[in-house]
């Protein structure tokens, strides 16, 4: 309800709970965390440009980093569909979706660890530099991964304990949002680290 | 539900120091979360990095004061070099001004504390423990010597063996925990909690710099975390960032650092100079000349902060395109400056000046701040910039910018602020005594500078020969140096004295225009009686009633609560509530500290521990007490 001609001199009407403070505040959370993905993407094609061969070895392959994609565009969903649920106020949907977000999350870490296993094999972060910034930001990626899975939990363990209703679930929304943020920083991840090398190939 | 319609004044008063007074002693200070407790904390322990920052200053200008003082090594010349640079630009500049904004800024806009105010307990005790883990390293005798800016290769494993480059970036990383948990604080605090009626258009100028700077902090300090985050890959991991064998580039490190380096540049600056931009037209006795113009001024000062970067490094064999865009930028940021200084002065020749002691800071400031920012311009043309590289004339330029315009504003903020904290006036004649030996001391010491650089003495180097004819100069730098150290001295015992004995101050002693004097001096814990409104940019020199509140609709007594309003226009009145006071931030801030501590000495199992029960004690931080969960 915002009155379109302000008037200070007439009282205002104090409402009860005001959301937007933690929004704000996830909001510039999430703005920092994308900034320092921009600096490590800055840095990698700052090393790139410097070299006269990127990637040094053979391109990276991508079939696993798309299935982890797919996993982390499914769990987006899931977890937007949770938070839809307790908007309507069923704690229920919101239960059933958060746990399945959860099973996705876990589901990528698992691939994650096996994509590590096969890649290592090829190439190190202590080989080079392009081995240094691949894995960094992977790492990060992947650290962020898991800090937005123990958010999803700590929701899911508050929702279990009925903290959330259709009037208040900001920290739903919250840390969806950041969820979604560590999704959309994946899709960025396969498109310069993965998939860009097969189109330049050793030109840059 | 109180009957709040028939309460009285004083009822209203009792019921708000029962919700809102903290337990007193040690265990209230360690579990606080009232903003003006955190602001004075943050003051008192900037002052204490400053003292320590200066005294590091001051040796070295012993051993420079004559050619071929045998009084330092090299290495420790280095290490004292390295120590008061890192000291004085990372845990005083800024975090001084964080003070003031800490204590000042939810007085300006009339709200009862911070928008997270258990964020900012946590922001204090991760930047004191920040500045503790940087001080741990001297104390085993490996204090950092690779200069506040570390380049690598010197900072690299193979050319500083021992954990004191460990001990300054995990310092720095740890910092910026706080600088950015601050930040995101201050700018949920200006964009939700202002009073109704204090839309943008009527902000106080501080709180435009303070949320531009904020901005600042949240989107240029990763490019400091990403560089110390390779540094340290490359020397505890073995990873090959800035190893040019393998790939990798030092100038990488330049780039990040400083592409961090100068936004903070303006960072430790924008809120000095909205500092000024409030004091100043309050001893003219009139409203600021051309606000819109300082208020925008300050924003683009902020957003162009992010394209001169490079100008720290004409001198690495940059492209000519390159060189050329950033001196540019560099030239034209200097208009924005140009622009508020002119703003101040008409102010000061349309008013009519009252010349007590912030006023004279604030005239001081406006003089080396030219100076300062003219050596700026010149040295933003390139050839000029190769001529003097690495010469003293740069030292003398860092230093009328940043002690010109960060440390006179900081005093000119402390004469003028000080008696809404204590409830006591400061010194007039110590303060008098504290400007001119700061003043005349700034000058012999920095002005000298200038020819210094000219004469071709070169910065960083821990002494020179007779016969380079440089002794005079630096005698006399270094005996300004020492004036200027006793003015400091003298600002704080005027503030030790007069926070006892000083003249009883009153609500409003310099008949000044914003909402913190309009509450009493020292403000109680609960700020305001009544959430204030706004009608004008100036509520105490208006005819609103700011406090009329007749239906008691604004005094808020259901537990901590102020008004969170809407961002830009500050209209529609919500109640939010605060959460009460918590000992979890210092704990969490304590394990992160043991957290650093692990990870220099790179004990695996002991960082993934730490890293456990910190999620632990987020959790329990973040885990809502029962009370706030009924609507």
């Amino acid at each position: 309800m915002r009155s379109a001609t302000f008037n200070p001199y007439q009282p205002v009407l104090p409402r009860p709970h005001e959301r937007k403070r933690s929004q704000w505040g996830m909001a510039l959370f999430i703005a920092t965390e994308a900034m320092l993905f921009v600096i490590f993407f800055f840095a990698y094609f700052f090393l790139a440009s410097n070299s006269e061969q990127w990637p040094f070895h053979e391109d990276p392959s991508f079939k696993l980093a798309l299935v982890l994609l797919v996993i982390l565009l499914l769990s987006s969903v899931t977890a937007h569909l949770g938070q839809r649920g307790i908007e309507k106020g069923d704690s229920k949907s919101l239960n059933l979706w958060l746990a399945l977000s959860l099973l996705l999350g876990v589901a990528f870490m698992s691939v994650q660890y096996f994509e590590y296993s096969q890649h290592l094999k090829i190439l190190t972060p202590t080989d080079n530099a392009y081995g240094s910034i691949f894995y960094t930001i992977v790492s990060f990626h992947l650290a962020h991964v898991v800090l937005g899975f123990i958010m999803l939990a700590y929701v899911l363990a508050r929702a279990l304990a009925g903290h959330f209703s259709a009037e208040r679930h900001i920290a739903v929304k919250n840390v969806v949002w950041y969820w979604h943020f560590v999704d959309l920083v994946w899709i960025v991840v396969v498109c310069i680290l993965y998939l860009s090398p097969h189109f330049y190939g050793t030109a840059l | 539900m109180h009957d709040t319609l028939s309460i009285d004044e004083q009822q209203a008063k009792d019921r708000l120091e029962s919700i809102w007074s903290e337990p007193g002693g040690i265990r209230g200070w360690i579990s606080s979360t009232d903003h003006k407790k955190i602001g004075k904390s943050y003051l008192v322990t900037a002052f204490l990095f400053l003292l320590l920052g200066g005294i590091e200053a001051l040796i070295m200008r012993i051993q420079l004061g004559g050619p071929d003082v045998g009084l330092l090594s090299p290495q420790a010349y280095n290490q004292l070099m390295t120590m008061h640079g890192t000291t004085m630009i990372f845990w005083y500049a800024a975090p001084v001004l964080s003070g003031f904004a800490n204590y000042l800024v939810p007085l300006f806009i009339g709200a009862r504390d911070m928008a997270f105010p258990r964020l900012n307990a946590f922001s204090y005790w991760t930047f004191l423990l920040s500045g503790i883990l940087l001080y741990v390293a001297p104390m085993l005798g490996i204090a950092p010597d690779g200069g506040w800016f570390s380049y690598v290769p010197l900072t690299s494993e193979e050319y500083s063996p021992t954990k004191n480059i460990d001990f300054f970036a995990f310092a720095l990383i740890f910092l910026t925990v706080s600088t950015t948990a601050g930040a995101i604080n201050f700018i949920a605090t200006i964009f939700r909690l202002r009073a109704p009626g204090m839309s943008v258009n009527r902000l106080p100028l501080f709180l435009w710099s303070t949320s531009t700077i904020s901005f600042v902090i949240v989107l240029s300090l990763p490019a400091l975390t990403a560089a110390l985050v390779f540094l340290e890959l490359d020397r505890l991991v073995g990873t090959h960032f800035y190893d040019i064998a393998l790939g990798g580039e030092p100038m990488l490190w330049q780039q990040l650092f400083w592409l961090f380096g100068h936004p903070w540049v303006y960072i430790i600056f924008l809120p000095a100079t909205g500092m000024v931009s409030m004091i100043l037209p309050v001893f003219c006795r009139r409203p600021i000349v051309g606000y819109v113009w300082v208020a925008l001024a300050t924003v683009l000062t902020g957003l162009v902060g992010f394209g001169v970067w490079m100008h720290h490094m004409f001198a690495t064999g940059l492209a000519e395109i390159t060189t050329g865009f950033f001196s540019a930028a560099s030239m034209a940021i200097s208009m924005f400056t140009i622009l508020q200084v002119f703003a101040w002065l008409a102010t000061m020749f349309t008013g009519r000046p009252v010349l007590r002691t912030p006023m004279m800071f604030c005239v001081g400031f406006i003089v080396l701040l030219v100076i300062g920012g003219l050596s700026g311009v010149m040295t933003a043309v390139i050839p000029y910039d190769w001529q003097l590289h690495d010469t003293y004339f740069v030292v003398a330029h860092i230093h009328f910018v940043l002690v010109g315009a960060n440390v006179f504003p900081v005093f000119a903020g402390l004469y003028y602020w000080m008696p809404k904290m204590s409830g006591r006036m400061m010194n007039e004649t110590l303060g008098k005594w504290n400007f001119w030996f700061m003043f005349i001391g700034m000058m012999l010491a920095f002005f000298t500078m200038h020819i210094t650089g000219i004469l071709g003495m070169p910065r960083r180097v821990f002494t020179y020969s007779a016969d380079s004819g440089w002794t005079l100069l630096n005698l006399i730098t270094s005996g300004g140096a020492f004036i200027f150290a006793l003015g400091v001295l003298l600002g704080l015992l005027n503030v030790i004295y007069s926070w006892r004995r000083g003249e009883i101050a009153g609500d409003n002693p310099w008949g000044a225009d914003t909402l913190e004097w309009s509450t009493s001096s020292p403000p109680p814990e609960f700020n305001f009686v009544r959430i204030p409104t706004v009608a004008s940019r100036h509520p105490l020199w208006d005819e609103h009633d700011h406090t009329a509140d007749p239906e008691n609709i604004r005094l808020l007594l259901e537990g901590k609560q102020s008004l969170a309003t809407s961002s830009v226009e500050a209209a529609d009145g919500q109640t939010v509530r605060f959460p009460s006071e918590s000992v979890l931030p210092l704990c969490l801030s304590l394990v992160i500290f043991a957290l650093c501590l692990s990870l220099i000495w790179q004990l695996g199992w002991a960082a993934a521990l730490l890293t456990l029960l910190g999620f632990i004690l987020t959790a329990w931080w973040m885990w809502p007490a029962d009370k706030e969960l009924v609507s």
